[in-house]
């Protein structure tokens, strides 16, 4: 893990609060000035660095450059600091950072927030930055009473001498703090002294989620603003051919109706008016590439390119053809998992101000840097004269990397106004980066004694990189290399294998592709811990006592599987009709199992009952967000499960909205257990890993329970009835 | 002009009556708890009160709601202090938090005609909003304890 | 159940002239008012025919017309088996573990009107609304189409147990004939939403036929 660099750490300075550029772009109260009422004094605000700010009433703000997305980012980071900085957790809030190097995640190399890297990355330099302030206030203190440094304590928000039981709070040390150089290399607290990392810290966000009064990027409003809805073509890649606006136009309210590369908006003053302008456009469309083509076409693709494309290699160990010619036995099958939608709550919206010499942008965005960057491009000016307003993300899942941004800043740039864009959910749904479909042809052998002699296992996919990357990294891999998105979790199996090959098929479907919640892990966990769960099966085996059999080298893997077994009672038989099923997988250095319990009905509704879950995710800094994100990673996995598939019918995408695109709701909610597995590891992501085990776990379930294998998702209730 | 009545404040809207309560009450009124999520009825996380019923206001005619009464999720209690708020806060309900204003306003009436409510109801009353963070269990967990804290009647 | 039961065993109803009062109805010519002597609850269920001689043949037939629309989509997917509604042309359950609720109006903030508004919405999957508040039958006469044979749905449409307490054949088609805003609605249902096989009128003439030839139901 990289420290952060060096030089960010600049000369600690009292600042104006309006100097810190969020704070005076914000059109709404800052986070502080909201939580407590009462503005802090500019004047005198402490900002020794570029994540912590303490105001003279001992308030301390912490700078999360890091975008909240629902997983706890603005309440873990904080923690952090408060630990560290010795402040009591009622002082804390926290402010929505800027773009800026400073904010760069060190395990991603980018402010990017993906990856379940917020914690993993930023662990470290927010100790550092919060130990380098209470050293400074430490020496603040010390000059101030004239004894020496080593000798005073800080807790609770002030400096105590136990010689003498003076203290002095913070909010009276800053002015001579900020005379102090900040120490580069702070002394940092022992664990064991932790006070906030390692508890279940209630969140800093949650007030404001059950009030209305947290803001979101469709929640901004800026004066003089207009907003927009924009027509698209239907047909994935098309553009527009012509364009009646004549209806549009005399709609009351609608101002402008502009034609874009991507389709045509309908900018007016507010958004029904934009909406209704929208629906009376008459526009024909210059369908493109994509005209015609239908998710049959693409599976086709997709099974010829397994069948007679030449594979990029992922892994090799052994020989697969000695392997085969071992085995007593071979299991094959094919398992395929479909394009997804993401589908965040919140539709895609950004908010751009245009102005001769700046643009400032107001978004829920997972990557500012990347957004500031193609703003600055588009427009030709500086990144500096880019400013990026982050407000909470209604939702991320990997899809909100600021796309959506470009055209409020086209539009807000041809009417000279403040305009937000907002999507409709069929924009949404017709607009997003999808999961890539996954074909995957497997095949295993055993031999006498039910042990494997080979694991065959060739992915076929979209490159998420090959599409995203030179948007989002400024690079694409070679099309002859590995897109690790496209293999993750497969070439990584865990399972001891002398013979194994995994290789991938890329192909080029022409359907966007992107990050989804775990992004190669939510298929590749579906398709290998289903097909070793048929191997356990072939091979007479417990699908448990199978799993921890091939799993020797890796304890922590075992650990995981006999908590999980433990707590789900793995021996305990069902009510008839149930059928338990387990699946581990390891993703962003977290390990998860899940056993789920299902009962599937006559008419092959499959009913999920009880998740138990066990993560070893190595240090956890917030017990209960780690049960949060589990619980969540699970709904959204089980969701895809049950539910998603995107498909596209003459180019289009055919699911619309939410009665097509079915999400999982209350009452088919299961119970969910979350078990933490004590670790001193190195922190391991918690975003993510719970949505990767919970399909193949479901799978496992039914196959126990009706002895009817499901190869390709969604689960379908035709292929289970009775 | 449509006169309307939300959180007890009186208004005059310039709009056509036809025009969804959710872009009145965001874009006209300016309170922007209530959220837009599919606009066909179908995610409840543009749930408010209407004559102290749940409405979904991205499918509610603003003439519809003349005459009665509109509560927001800004308007439930003045200083978040409804059980279920509070409730929400001590389970940590929220994740990203978006849908969570029409999940704590279904709750609300959930609540108002069922004092102990059982994990039936609480299906019947709440699988129209959708959580896409997966917070069921929790907004479960977190209704069980407002009714027994007591919804002060709200 | 029983009562439904009973017809079918018997095949055929047996009638006794009664004398009864308040049936009658404009265009109705009322001859004679003939009630089943075998209710097993005693309730009185009335038949009435015209003058002329009431075909059976007649009914039956006009009946299996009109159950057709009975049982399509936009009549029978408020008419559930269940206590929960359904929608759409496959009659799916309703999403949203929408139920009934004693009055039939739904529960809590899942009322039927919390989505359902006095008039159709513009554009495709709007939640549908008509004039009338949106609801379906309540708990204690739940008029359940759907999975009935058109002669079940013809029996429980006889049955004032079953009927919604109705004692005659016109009052228990009321909901019907009177145009209730909620029947009127399968016709007008809104962008994206298949109509009915036959129109309203059609629909309402095959009904009054039925009602006029005494009422028998197919077998």
């Amino acid at each position: 893990m990289t420290e952060i660099d060096r030089r960010s750490f600049l000369k600690a300075t009292i600042v104006a609060g309006g100097a810190l550029v969020i704070g005076a772009a914000l059109p709404f109260r800052s986070r502080a000035e909201e939580r407590f009422d009462l503005p802090v004094d500019p004047a005198a605000e402490f900002k020794p660095n570029a994540f912590i700010k303490i105001a003279p009433d001992g308030k301390v703000t912490v700078i999360v450059g890091q975008a909240e997305m629902g997983q706890g980012v603005l309440t873990s980071l904080p923690m952090i600091v408060a630990d560290e900085l010795e402040v009591d957790w009622k002082d804390v809030v926290y402010e929505h950072g800027p773009p800026g190097k400073e904010y760069i995640n060190p395990a991603l190399g980018g402010q990017i927030t993906g990856g379940s890297a917020s914690v993993k990355g930023f662990f470290n330099p927010l100790r550092t930055a919060a130990a380098s302030v209470r050293e400074m206030l430490i020496g603040a203190a010390a000059a101030k009473w004239g004894v020496p440094a080593d000798r005073l304590r800080a807790r609770n928000g002030e400096i105590l001498d136990p010689e003498t039981k003076r203290t002095a709070k913070y909010g009276t040390l800053l002015e001579d703090a900020a005379k102090i150089t900040p120490p580069a290399s702070p002394k940092l607290k022992d664990p064991k002294d932790f006070k906030y990392i390692g508890k279940s810290i209630k969140r800093l966000d949650s007030p404001e989620k059950v009030n209305g009064t947290g803001i979101f990027g469709i929640d901004v409003k800026v004066p003089g603003m207009l907003t927009a809805s924009i027509m698209r073509s239907p047909v994935l890649g098309g553009k527009v051919s012509s364009v009646d606006d004549a209806a549009a136009k005399a709609i009351r309210g609608v101002r402008h109706v502009i034609r874009l590369d991507s389709g045509v908006a309908v900018v007016a003053d507010n958004y029904w008016a934009a909406k209704k302008g929208r629906d009376a456009l008459k526009v024909s469309w210059d369908d493109g590439a994509m005209k015609g083509v239908s998710s049959d076409a693409l599976f086709k693709a997709s099974v010829d390119a397994a069948a007679g494309g030449k594979g990029v290699e992922a892994k090799k160990i052994g020989d697969v053809a000695a392997g085969r010619s071992n085995a007593a036995k071979v299991v094959e099958a094919v398992y395929y998992a479909p394009y997804l939608a993401h589908a965040t709550m919140e539709p895609m919206n950004a908010t751009a101000d245009v102005r001769p010499d700046r643009c400032e942008i107001w978004s829920g965005i997972q990557a500012q840097m990347v957004v500031q960057s193609q703003v600055a491009k588009l427009l030709g000016i500086a990144p500096e004269k880019v400013i990026v307003n982050n407000t909470l993300l209604g939702g991320g899942f990997g899809r909100r990397l600021g796309d959506y941004v470009l055209d409020a800043v086209r539009l807000s740039k041809q009417v000279g106004k403040p305009v937000k864009v907002i999507w409709t959910r069929e924009d949404d749904m017709h607009g997003d980066f999808y999961r890539p479909s996954s074909y995957n042809v497997m095949s295993a052998g055993l031999d006498g004694a039910g042990k494997p002699t080979f694991w065959r296992h060739r992915t076929v996919g979209a490159s998420i990189m090959g599409y995203l990357g030179p948007s989002i990294f400024g690079f694409a891999p070679p099309e002859d290399r590995l897109d690790n998105t496209a293999t993750e979790g497969a070439h990584t199996l865990p399972y001891d294998m002398q013979n194994l090959f995994v290789d991938w098929v890329p192909v080029k479907h022409g359907v966007p592709v992107g990050f989804w919640r775990s992004v190669g892990s939510s298929h590749t966990a579906f398709s290998t811990e289903c097909f070793l769960d048929e191997v356990a099966h072939a091979a007479g085996k417990d699908p448990l006592e199978f799993r921890i059999s091939l799993l020797e080298k890796h304890p922590r893997f075992v650990g995981v599987l006999k908590l999980a077994a433990e707590k789900s009672g793995w021996n305990k038989p069902l009510p008839k009709g149930m059928g338990r099923g387990i699946a581990i997988h390891e993703s962003f250095d977290s390990i998860v199992a899940e056993v789920a319990e299902v009962s599937v009905a006559k008419d092959g509704n499959v009913r999920v009952h009880r998740v138990v879950c066990v993560v070893d995710c190595g240090q956890v800094v917030n017990p209960d967000t780690v049960n949060a994100q589990m619980e969540g990673g699970i709904v959204y996995g089980l969701t895809a499960a049950l539910y998603g598939e995107i498909t596209l019918k003459d180019g289009r995408v055919e699911q619309r909205n939410f009665y097509d695109y079915k999400m999982l709701r209350m009452n088919e909610m299961p119970k969910v257990e979350v078990h933490i597995v004590p670790s001193t590891e190195k922190h391991g992501g918690v975003g993510e890993p719970g949505t990767p085990p919970i399909a193949p776990a479901v799978v496992n379930a039914i196959f126990s329970a009706t002895g009817k294998r499901i190869r390709s998702l969604p689960i379908r209730r035709e292929e289970l009835r009775s | 002009m449509t006169k309307l009545s939300v959180n007890g404040k009186q208004y005059e809207i310039d709009a056509d009556p036809d025009t969804p309560l959710l872009w009145v009450i965001r874009d006209d009124i300016g309170l922007t708890g209530t959220k837009f999520g599919c606009g066909v009825a179908q995610c409840g996380a543009c749930t408010i009160h209407l004559g102290g019923e749940a409405r979904r206001s991205c499918v509610t005619p603003m003439k519809a709601a003349v005459g009665k009464e509109i509560t927001t999720i800004e308007g439930i209690s003045p200083d978040s202090t409804h059980a279920l708020q509070k409730a929400w806060v001590a389970i940590d309900v929220p994740q990203c938090g978006y849908c969570q204003s029409g999940q704590i306003m279904s709750a609300a009436i959930l609540l108002k005609e069922n004092k102990k409510p059982t994990d039936d109801d609480i299906d019947k009353a709440m699988s129209g909003v959708i959580c896409r963070c997966g917070t069921y269990n929790r907004i479960r967990d977190a209704v069980k304890m407002a009714a027994i804290n007591g919804t002060g009647g709200k | 159940m029983k009562s439904a039961t009973h017809f079918s065993k018997r095949g055929t109803l047996k009638l006794a002239v009664v004398v009864a009062s308040c049936l009658l109805f404009a265009g109705f010519a009322w001859s004679e008012r003939r009630e089943r002597e075998d209710r097993v609850d005693g309730s009185s269920m009335t038949e009435e025919t015209v003058a002329s001689a009431p075909d059976p043949a007649k009914a039956k037939a006009a009946f299996n017309e009109a159950a057709k629309v009975f049982f399509s989509a936009r009549c029978a997917n408020c008419h559930p088996a269940s206590d929960t509604p359904t929608q759409g042309d496959e009659m799916t359950p309703h999403t949203m573990g929408v139920t009934r609720g004693d009055e039939g109006k739904g529960v809590y903030g899942q009322r039927c009107t919390t989505c359902h508004q006095n008039e159709n919405l513009a554009g495709e999957h709007m939640p549908p609304g008509t004039s009338k508040d949106w609801h379906m039958p309540p708990a204690n006469q739940k008029m359940v189409f759907q999975g009935l044979t058109p002669r079940q749905l013809c029996t429980n449409f006889k049955d004032p147990s079953k009927n919604g307490g109705h004692k005659t054949l016109a009052a228990a088609m009321e909901h019907v004939q009177k145009r209730d805003p909620l029947v009127m609605w399968g016709w007008e249902p809104g962008n994206g939403r298949t109509l009915p096989p036959i129109s309203f009128d059609a629909f309402s003439a095959k009904v009054q036929e039925w009602v006029d030839n005494g009422g028998a139901c197919p077998d």
